[in-house]
């Protein structure tokens, strides 16, 4: 797990021509994801694949199958079941109330990776008496995570770090009590699989596609410039019935005026808001 | 190693004051945090290795403790002068050239998340010799590349002697590769950094 800062890194020249190329023959738009975790990325790549800039430039024009790859390493993927245990917490004794005032709670899991959070939240409304009547689509702009969301298998290393979470949300029992286990991955019940949806959606491009009680988006606004952030804040408040709740991550406070006007902050600490006006 | 004019003039052009520290570096960055005048007329950037969902508190004892302002970084926070920023636990820490901070949750570096080198090499690509950088004591290897990729920029580099340090390796991984222009004991550190002249 050594650093991989050793690579130099890219000029932003270089950074804007490789975007040009990837707009032009890919038709995926990077060119408001913030500029520094995103040069971070190129270099990463660069050194795995053991490429200079040149060839990768050369790969991504030439070579039809290196793109998907290259969209896989691009955007990251990192998460966990039950991050920020707080975050848990507040949606239980803040948002779990009034979902349950509903019939059925459709909730959207937006830049959802390898589904670590939506069976995050699969679990605690199913702990809230909220399972049967709840339902959460997952989306990602990468294909290959959403075939490992879909499995819902993940190796015991990562559900014992996971499991550490769980603890601190004071949800009872333990996480593997909603899990099978095999002999080196755990596989979620699948009661708690039947009511999730993965597919891929882009929300640089994509429009909207249902009408949700809640939206979670954690953890994705960071790689984006404000502008862009602005739009996909909009796609969301659209995407929400009224007084329905967004929730971003602990880092991704929502600073503009015109924004604030239309997201009433729930929880300052954990970015939960709740769309007002309509 | 007596503290030389050409240093502290370095030290007066800095735009950016980094600190890195793991463990062993607590106490001391705590002490630094009261000391640093509220004119600093710099901006001061914190990463200390720290566990995540261990919520010790540390902003708000840094907070209560230090005469400048002092916040955790969120995502697109303006980079403003006279004001220590901490680096949150569980993300990476970045600025860009706009000047605002942007943060980054991939893999951990160094085991670290927060790592000191990913900070360190971003604040190099973006303000190079304005920056004075101290490495303080640590127990792995994180930081030092950071601080070679600051030296290569021209920004002043510093390591904490090892002979001064709780934890040897991390200010030593920086002698080792030639990160460090400057070994100085803690007392020599400070007395550079309390110098707002």
């Amino acid at each position: 797990m050594k650093g991989l800062v050793s690579k130099d890194a890219i000029s932003s020249e270089q950074l804007n021509e490789l975007i040009d190329i990837v707009k032009k023959i890919h038709g995926f738009d990077f060119s408001d994801y913030t500029e520094a975790s995103f040069k971070r990325r190129l270099a990463r790549i660069m050194m795995l694949k053991k490429l200079e800039f040149y060839d990768l430039k050369h790969v991504l024009v030439n070579d039809a199958g290196f793109f998907q790859e290259f969209l896989e390493e691009i955007t990251v993927n990192v998460t966990e079941m039950f991050r920020d245990p707080t975050f848990y917490k507040a949606l239980k004794n803040q948002v779990v109330p009034y979902l349950s005032t509903y019939q059925h709670v459709k909730i959207w899991c937006a830049g959802c990776s390898s589904g670590e959070e939506v069976y995050s939240l699969a679990i605690l409304l199913n702990e809230e008496n909220l399972g049967k009547k709840s339902f959460i689509y997952g989306t990602d702009i990468n294909t290959e995570v959403l075939n490992e969301a879909r499995k819902g298998i993940y190796s015991l290393r990562k559900i014992k770090s996971y499991s550490e979470n769980y603890l601190f949300t004071g949800l009872p029992g333990s996480l593997t009590d909603h899990f099978t286990m095999m002999y080196d991955a755990a596989a979620i019940h699948s009661e708690l699989k039947q009511n999730t949806l993965f597919s891929v959606h882009n929300l640089i491009s994509d429009t909207g596609f249902n009408e949700f009680q809640m939206i979670s988006c954690r953890n994705v606004f960071i790689y984006f410039e404000t502008e862009l952030q602005y739009k996909i804040l909009d796609l969301f408040y659209k995407s929400l019935c009224p007084l329905g709740y967004l929730c971003l991550g602990n880092k991704e406070t929502i600073r503009s005026e015109a924004f604030r006007k239309k997201f009433k902050v729930i929880n300052q600490k954990e970015n939960i808001y709740q769309k007002i006006g309509s | 190693m007596a503290l030389d004019d050409k240093i502290k003039q370095r030290w007066a052009n800095s735009r950016i004051l980094l600190l890195g520290g793991s463990a062993g570096s607590f106490k001391l960055l705590f002490k630094l945090v009261k000391l640093l005048p509220p004119n600093l007329n710099k901006t001061v950037i914190i990463i200390i290795h720290r566990k995540k969902n261990f919520f010790s508190e540390i902003e708000k004892l840094f907070a209560e403790n230090s005469r400048m302002l002092l916040r955790e970084i969120s995502d697109k926070e303006p980079v403003m002068n006279n004001t220590i920023y901490i680096a949150p636990a569980n993300y990476h820490s970045l600025v860009e050239n706009a000047g605002f901070f942007s943060l980054d949750v991939s893999d951990a570096v160094w085991y670290s998340k927060p790592s000191i080198d990913v900070t360190f090499e971003s604040v190099a690509e973006v303000y190079k010799e304005r920056v004075t950088a101290v490495l303080f004591s640590g127990a792995n290897q994180d930081g030092a590349e950071g601080l070679l990729k600051l030296r290569k920029k021209g920004a002043l580099t510093i390591a904490q002697d090892p002979e001064d340090a709780e934890m040897t390796e991390m200010p030593q991984a920086a002698i080792d590769i030639h990160a460090a222009e400057y070994v100085l004991r803690t007392t020599e550190i400070f007395e550079l950094l309390e110098d707002t002249n």
